[in-house]
């Protein structure tokens, strides 16, 4: 079964579309792995610079598959695959743009988290509704959200399951943008053509550098800051740049 | 579908809504707001109705709520009014106001408290030369619902919204429509005819553009300039792509009149 469908929209920027719409795009072991493994291969491909992640129009993701989470026990769920996926999602080193239209529960809204950038439609719920099962998000979504909008909210969302309006997501920086939900998806592969063009050394390293905001000090922060910038002197991305810039004309980055 | 509170109609991709409580001047119970907010979603969903009139039966419109329905007992605790407001009223502004059609309001007697604002509501109010509207709200003590206090001001301007809503006055359909209140006051006896003159005019037309109009003008009550640009480029982007441009360009080449279909 395919549950992901992918499709070079531009030069550099693959479409990723989960794609079970009959349960609503939940997140089950095997898409899960699927998206994994698609993410994997366009990390080796150097032709991709940026990906789009979306759902349809009217669900981004559902959360976890309840009938796999129901045959776990606290022995089998040892040896879960989960967390190892969701890691390597968050190890892509390419920029992700999350095009969210509709649902985005539980572990889909976990998965929007590991977005670089997320745009929103009008139409956009995130929710955290694991707590209405006697559970907890359990794929960074109290610590990726706390991180995010602080702790005040994420301690009201996860312990409430209320939903999050395209709006109010917007409003505490889930999101980027909103925009008319049937111009989501265009708009983030426009955005993600524009990045795609930049050079895909410094976008790797400004990937790194902000990812890294949670897990180093601000001292420490700016010395790996300081690093990347030298580093990238080496490049002839750089040059280009600099040159296009004194010759009034658009550089030609080629990632080196 | 049998309704005890209202009158139900579909005719030339026209939905008719007519408030039938006629003895309590249509004022809204349990029962109507059930009635009126299911048939309102059936027809937000449903592609073949492209115009709805909202009208009522009787000498007067609606008188908002049905103090009958509630316990007035001054022994009682205090009621809490929010409740019947989130439950009801405020969705059902809703459903007016996102509805992707235009939503036309024939108000034929007396429209007060919440019953004026839900005409206020609608996307064209005509209103029977005889009708009036009252913010009756202010004389028990209470705050203009139904997006009463939201509405005035934008349609009137601050100065007469806050007369209105702080003293209460009916304001005859006429005068109404002098403040920019209503789009229009007709004499009482053409006002049916005129409401289903003007649905039947509009089921005929583009009506996905003119929701996505309906959604710029409700937008730009909170946008500024530039952000209502923005949605202005993102809808005209939507409506280029629909099959009514495509069907008005052609149909003007071809000097013929369009036939929309409404997507």
């Amino acid at each position: 079964m395919d549950f992901i469908k992918t499709s070079l929209v531009k030069t550099g920027v693959m479409l990723i579309e989960l794609n079970r719409p009959e349960k609503h795009n939940a997140l089950n072991n095997a898409t899960l792995k699927q998206l994994v493994d698609v993410l994997q291969d366009l990390q080796r491909d150097q032709s991709i610079k940026t990906v789009v992640i979306t759902g349809n129009e009217t669900c981004f993701a559902a959360g976890a598959d309840l009938k796999e989470l129901a045959a776990l026990d606290v022995v089998t769920i040892q040896q879960d695959q989960r967390p190892l996926l969701w890691k390597h999602i968050d190890e892509f080193s390419k920029p992700i743009i999350m095009a969210i239209n509709g649902f985005a529960f539980g572990a889909g809204f976990e998965l929007a988290l590991h977005g670089d950038i997320v745009l929103t439609g009008e139409n956009a719920q995130f929710a955290l509704p694991e707590i209405g099962l006697g559970m907890l998000p359990g794929a960074g979504g109290t610590q990726r959200l706390a991180r995010l909008v602080g702790q005040q909210l994420a301690m009201r969302w996860a312990m409430t399951g209320e939903r999050i309006s395209a709006a109010l997501a917007l409003q505490h920086g889930i999101s980027s943008q909103i925009c008319p939900s049937a111009l989501t998806v265009q708009y983030a592969i426009e955005l993600a053509e524009k990045i795609a063009k930049q050079a895909p050394l410094a976008i790797r390293v400004i990937k790194q550098s902000l990812k890294s905001i949670h897990e180093v000090t601000l001292s420490q922060g700016l010395k790996q800051e300081r690093q990347h910038f030298v580093w990238l002197t080496a490049t002839q991305d750089r040059k280009e740049g600099i040159d296009a810039f004194f010759e009034k004309r658009k550089p030609e980055f080629r990632g080196v | 579908m049998d309704y005890q509170t209202i009158i139900v109609e579909e005719k030339n991709a026209v939905g008719y809504l007519t408030f039938n409580r006629p003895k309590q001047l249509n004022s809204f119970n349990e029962t109507m707001h059930h009635e009126v907010s299911q048939t309102l979603k059936v027809w937000a969903k449903d592609s073949n109705i492209r115009a709805v009139v909202i009208s009522a039966e009787g000498r007067g419109f609606c008188a908002g709520q049905d103090l009958a329905d509630r316990v007035v007992d001054p022994n009682a605790d205090a009621p809490d009014l929010g409740v019947s407001i989130e439950k009801y009223y405020n969705p059902l502004i809703k459903l007016i106001t996102e509805m992707q059609k235009p939503v036309i309001c024939a108000v034929n007697g007396v429209a007060a408290g919440a019953g004026a604002n839900i005409a206020l509501a609608c996307d064209i109010v005509l209103a029977a030369k005889s009708a009036s509207f009252i913010q009756a709200f202010c004389r028990l003590g209470l705050v203009p619902d139904s997006g009463g206090t939201w509405f005035l001001p934008r349609l009137v301007g601050r100065a007469q919204a806050m007369g209105l809503a702080i003293l209460g006055d009916k304001i005859p359909a006429e005068k109404a429509e002098q403040l920019g209140m209503i789009w229009q006051s007709v004499a009482d006896e053409q006002l049916k005819a005129e409401a289903e003159k003007l649905a039947e005019h509009l089921a005929t037309q583009p009506t996905y553009g003119l929701s996505l109009i309906k959604k710029a003008i409700h937008a730009a009550a909170d946008n500024s300039l530039d952000d209502q640009l923005i949605l202005e480029r993102d809808l005209q982007r939507l409506a280029g792509r629909s099959s009514d441009y495509k069907e008005g360009v052609q149909a003007f080449m071809q000097k013929r009149s369009p036939e929309f279909k409404g997507c």
